[in-house]
């Protein structure tokens, strides 16, 4: 069966280690911070301004001055620091940030993302997604396999305007997880439990590249 | 040297009609919101207004797209509000969406005498169009510039009567470099104190980058998106 939103943010969360700082995007990246692997210590970065950002404030505690990159109220945990959005960008840029997760509406065969804006709909704007995928060396996109209308997400071009190019190595979509490969492909790494290689072949139309048995992953529940 | 005015009257005087102005705050979270007000009360229009942004239909920036005020907004992201979205729809409203890194950087550029600078955000976008590109050590990167402030208006936590502001929780976000980047930096902040009341080792903002400094009459601080867990 297909991964739901919980599920691909569990098979991410596989994927930190211990020591590590972490920018998770809006969306189901925001769910890996319920699933940190037992025994390992990782710290989030909120590009608003935050490092060490905790869950949720209890009803009643909500600080009007304490918001994540979502502009949601969240709570700070014991050693964390606030800082400028120069500065922010700075940690994003520098690469002193191990891992950004982000969501995608597309992703090509070479690592391009497009992620911003759909033409002839009101755009939104980037935020800090173009900082972000121009400068992590650890990026991985966490999204449904196919849009709503059931067409491939991962593709040889990205059809949408860019938000970076040949940057993103890995992707973990409702079906699979994939890598980008330096030379260009997706080279399937796992398949979800009870999804065939022949359904990722279907509904992916990037080349893909399918290399002795594909393993299922290990989800917990 | 003593900053202080009596009001956000006399802090926004001279803010005019077509002037480009910068405002701090990251959503709703750190904005100048007496200042906002007074803006609106101007009645000025024509501003070009630089703020990450645009607050939302009845808050923050919000108010000041209602009254057409606005031609141009420079931001990184716009979503929830509907008046911005019809403005921008239409044409009568300009934007420019850069990425928020570079915004920041653009106003840190601008207070520290820096025209313009390299940043890989955008290398292979559109917002890399029209603009000079450059390789260094095997990357691409794209030149950015500096702003050109009228005003800069942030919004402080506590702040003294040299100016000096120390700013709360992530209501920082982009008011230090703003304050840093306006030839005029007007600074609203929720207590106003004497001077040696703040610890040096604490200030955010020297006061050097601040002309004018008050103690806004009220803050609702409004939250754009209240969560919270159940106490278990």
């Amino acid at each position: 069966m297909a991964l739901d939103k919980k599920g691909i943010a569990k098979r991410i969360a596989q994927e930190l280690r211990g020591g590590w700082y972490v920018n998770l995007g809006i969306g189901i990246p925001t769910l890996i911070a319920n699933y940190i692997p037992q025994g390992i210590e990782v710290e989030f970065q909120s590009e608003n301004g935050i490092l060490g950002m905790g869950p949720f404030p209890y009803d009643g505690e909500e600080d009007a001055d304490l918001i994540n990159a979502g502009k949601q109220t969240i709570t700070a945990l014991p050693g964390a620091v606030y800082f400028d959005s120069a500065l922010s960008f700075a940690m994003i840029r520098g690469q002193h940030v191990q891992l950004t997760v982000l969501g995608a509406m597309e992703v090509s065969e070479n690592g391009d993302i497009a992620n911003w804006k759909i033409p002839g709909r009101m755009v939104k704007g980037m935020g800090g997604a173009m900082d972000l995928v121009a400068s992590a060396e650890n990026i991985i996109v966490a999204m449904m396999h196919t849009n709503k209308k059931g067409e491939s997400k991962l593709l040889p071009n990205c059809t949408l305007p860019l938000t970076g190019v040949s940057c993103i190595k890995k992707v973990v979509t409702n079906l699979a997880v994939l890598d980008i490969l330096p030379e260009g492909g997706f080279k399937l790494i796992e398949r979800a439990p009870g999804v065939s290689v022949d359904e990722i072949i279907a509904a992916t139309s990037g080349k893909l590249l399918i290399e002795g048995e594909i393993p299922e992953m290990v989800i917990e529940e | 040297m003593n900053k202080v005015v009596a009001n956000v009257k006399e802090a926004c005087e001279g803010l005019e009609s077509g002037m480009t102005i910068m405002l701090g705050g990251f959503g709703l979270c750190g904005i100048p919101e007496n200042c906002i007000a007074q803006m609106v009360n101007l009645g000025i229009n024509d501003l070009t207004c630089i703020s990450n942004n645009a607050g939302v239909d009845d808050f923050g920036l919000g108010f000041l797209l209602q009254g057409r005020q606005i031609k141009k907004m420079i931001s990184s992201y716009v979503g929830e509000n509907d008046e911005f979205e019809r403005q921008m729809l239409s044409g009568e409203l300009d934007v420019e969406l850069i990425p928020q890194g570079t915004l920041a950087e653009r106003c840190r550029a601008t207070g520290a005498g820096i025209p313009a600078f390299y940043t890989p955000a955008g290398f292979g976008t559109e917002v890399a169009e029209g603009k000079e590109t450059r390789e260094f050590n095997g990357k691409m990167y794209v030149l950015e510039k500096a702003f050109e402030p009228d005003f800069a208006i942030v919004k402080a936590w506590k702040g003294d009567t040299q100016g000096n502001l120390i700013y709360k929780g992530t209501a920082r976000n982009f008011n230090p470099m703003m304050a840093s980047a306006g030839k005029i930096t007007i600074a609203e902040v929720e207590e106003l104190v004497a001077p040696g009341q703040l610890d040096p080792n604490q200030i955010h903002t020297p006061g050097i980058f601040v002309q004018r400094i008050f103690q806004g009459e009220k803050y609702e601080k409004r939250i754009e998106q209240r969560t919270v867990r159940i106490k278990g």
